[in-house]
């Protein structure tokens, strides 16, 4: 295992969004006046409801888009292989077995597969798919799906992963044991994560940092602190500390909504 | 209150009844599917060899299916080398309309530019009906064999063309956003996404694409070959018609079509091969 995390105050800043804003057709204002540090080792949940901007904010982090106005700077400047992405949906190549999905960003920087098989292989057996690497997507559940999603996403060991509401999609028991699954990983490979979420509680129990959003126009109203050490298990998840950070997350979410209606 | 076992007991068969069933009605179906169109042919053979036996019809109005298979036996030297002249007619304007219409669909999807000059004449080519211009191509083609082929090509392409290029474009929007996360070359992502997403478009064109294939050979065969250059086996047909050999018409009917039923099975049995492992179209219901 890696070793601890730094405390939140003393992590290293890894990129920094300043005043971002982004306008679709002139006139819908997506995302407004956004400023976000994030420092190495966060695990940073955007919580808000639909339509806030959300996945406009990982789009503009990814450089899928460029701001209206504002700026995001990676500090020590980024490279090819710092970022991760899961999205919604599990976006796995139907025609590729499991094993050369997940072996696509590597594919696509030319490096052979000979060179990274090993790579390749710990990224399936921390998924816990070790077995399945010869079947087709098809052949798949829904979590195992995302699973190799995920094991593309780290595969490459990113500095960052953006995660678009990757298990919204899933069943409550799958979710949890995903959620778990996750944290696992996150302490395995030591990666940043920035995951958008509607879920209070599945950005209580994963992140130690919940960036509160509301819509129209999209913008930052709250950050909150889950101030809970990690490795965070079952029994985290009945604490009454647990409790408490939702009911705060669930409060300002509560008045995101209620500010913009 | 007692609680009810429901896991079955050792002795319990392994299959229940219902599955077995189903068992029982898949092996009827299979046989089924070969046997009914098996006896569908013998009847309707049957039924026209008493009907032009017992009503006496003239051999120039309706050849008894003796006939017919005497011509087939007794002209093999002639039909056989017709059937290879059509086929290779077909098979080249096929392999032709596959190089041409993917070059051109690649063309068109990487250049929005030559898809906006360009695909209103593909368009044109293929509306305009090919009987109109078969003349044309035989003055101005002097080799009897490729005014044939490109007729035959101008048939086959358009499906090829269009679904290929509809394929290329269908790519899932995620998925390009992940190649350009990645930083995927053009080149990569022709190769390794736009490509396999078009497969099963392409291939359902290729099986349009052969049926029309023959149908262009035939067409071209009528118009082109007859003048006296005795193409295929439809320049065949034709001859026997105006020499009234009623019997080596139908043969050779018979032959262009036996002809289409197996570029038919080959065209499905490539893209079955293609897609079985992946693509919901060649999925079974389980
Ligand atoms: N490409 C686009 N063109 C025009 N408007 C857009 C575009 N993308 C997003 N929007 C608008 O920007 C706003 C924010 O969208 P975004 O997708 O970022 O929200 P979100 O927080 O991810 O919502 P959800 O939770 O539903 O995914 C919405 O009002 C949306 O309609
Ligand atoms: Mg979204």
């Amino acid at each position: 295992m890696p070793a601890a995390r730094a405390p939140l105050a003393e992590r290293e800043t890894l990129l920094q969004m300043s005043h971002v804003e982004k306008t679709f057709r002139g006139d819908i204002v997506a995302l407004k006046d956004m400023n976000l540090q994030v420092n190495d080792g966060d695990f940073i949940s955007l919580l808000g409801p639909s339509g806030c901007g959300k996945s406009t904010a990982l789009r503009l982090i990814s450089g899928l888009m460029t701001p209206t106005s504002g700026n995001i700077r990676w500090t020590g400047g980024q490279g090819n292989g710092d970022l991760g992405v899961v999205f919604q949906e599990p976006t796995l190549m139907p025609w590729a077995r499991v094993v050369d999905n997940v072996y696509l960003p590597f594919r696509l920087r030319g490096t052979p597969y000979s060179e990274v098989k090993d790579d390749v292989l710990e990224a399936l057996k921390l998924v816990g798919l070790e077995k399945f690497q010869r079947s087709f997507p098809r052949e798949l559940s829904g979590g195992m799906k995302m699973r190799v999603a995920i094991a593309r996403a780290m595969v490459t060991k990113p500095r960052l992963i953006l995660m678009d509401e990757p298990f919204a999609a899933l069943d409550e028991i799958t979710r949890h044991k995903l959620n778990n699954d996750l944290l696992a990983l996150r302490e395995a490979i030591g990666c940043t994560v920035i995951f958008v979420t509607h879920s209070v509680f599945e950005s209580v129990f994963l992140s130690d940092r919940i960036v509160v959003m509301a819509a129209r126009p999209g913008r930052v109203i709250r950050e909150l602190t889950v101030d809970a050490p990690y490795p965070r298990d079952e029994e985290f998840r009945t604490s009454a500390d647990y409790a408490g950070f939702c009911r705060q997350a669930s409060d300002a979410l509560h008045q995101a909504i209620g500010e913009a209606a | 209150m007692s609680v009810t076992d429901t896991t079955t007991s050792a002795s319990a068969p392994t299959e229940d009844a219902e599955e077995a069933a189903r068992y029982r009605r898949d092996r009827r179906m299979k046989v089924a599917r070969w046997m009914l169109p098996s006896l569908v042919l013998v009847v309707t053979v049957l039924a026209w060899h008493l009907y032009v036996t017992l009503w006496e019809v003239p051999h120039y109005i309706l050849p008894g299916p003796v006939l017919v298979a005497q011509s087939l036996i007794e002209d093999w030297g002639l039909l056989y080398p017709a059937l290879l002249i059509t086929g290779r007619l077909t098979l080249l304007a096929l392999l032709f309309a596959v190089i041409g219409g993917v070059t051109l669909a690649v063309a068109f999807t990487q250049s929005k530019w030559a898809e906006m000059s360009f695909f209103p004449y593909a368009v044109i080519l293929q509306v305009t009906p090919v009987v109109a211009i078969a003349p044309l191509l035989q003055i101005y083609v002097e080799n009897a064999f490729v005014a044939a082929l490109l007729c035959a090509w101008i048939v086959a392409f358009f499906p090829i063309l269009s679904n290929t290029t509809i394929g290329l474009k269908s790519t899932d929007h995620n998925l390009e956003d992940l190649f350009t996360i990645y930083g995927a070359t053009r080149w990569q992502r022709l190769r390794y996404l736009a490509a396999p997403s078009a497969l099963p478009y392409f291939l359902g064109g290729l099986k349009i694409a052969g049926g029309l294939a023959l149908i262009g050979a035939v067409v071209a065969e009528f118009v082109i070959g007859r003048a006296g250059t005795g193409l295929g086996l439809a320049s065949t047909l034709l001859e026997a018609s105006y020499r009234f050999n009623f019997g080596r018409l139908y043969a050779a009917l018979i032959m262009i079509s036996c002809m289409g039923v197996v570029i038919f099975a080959v065209m499905s049995l490539i893209s079955y091969l293609a897609l079985f492992r992946w693509h919901e179209s060649a999925l079974k219901r389980e």
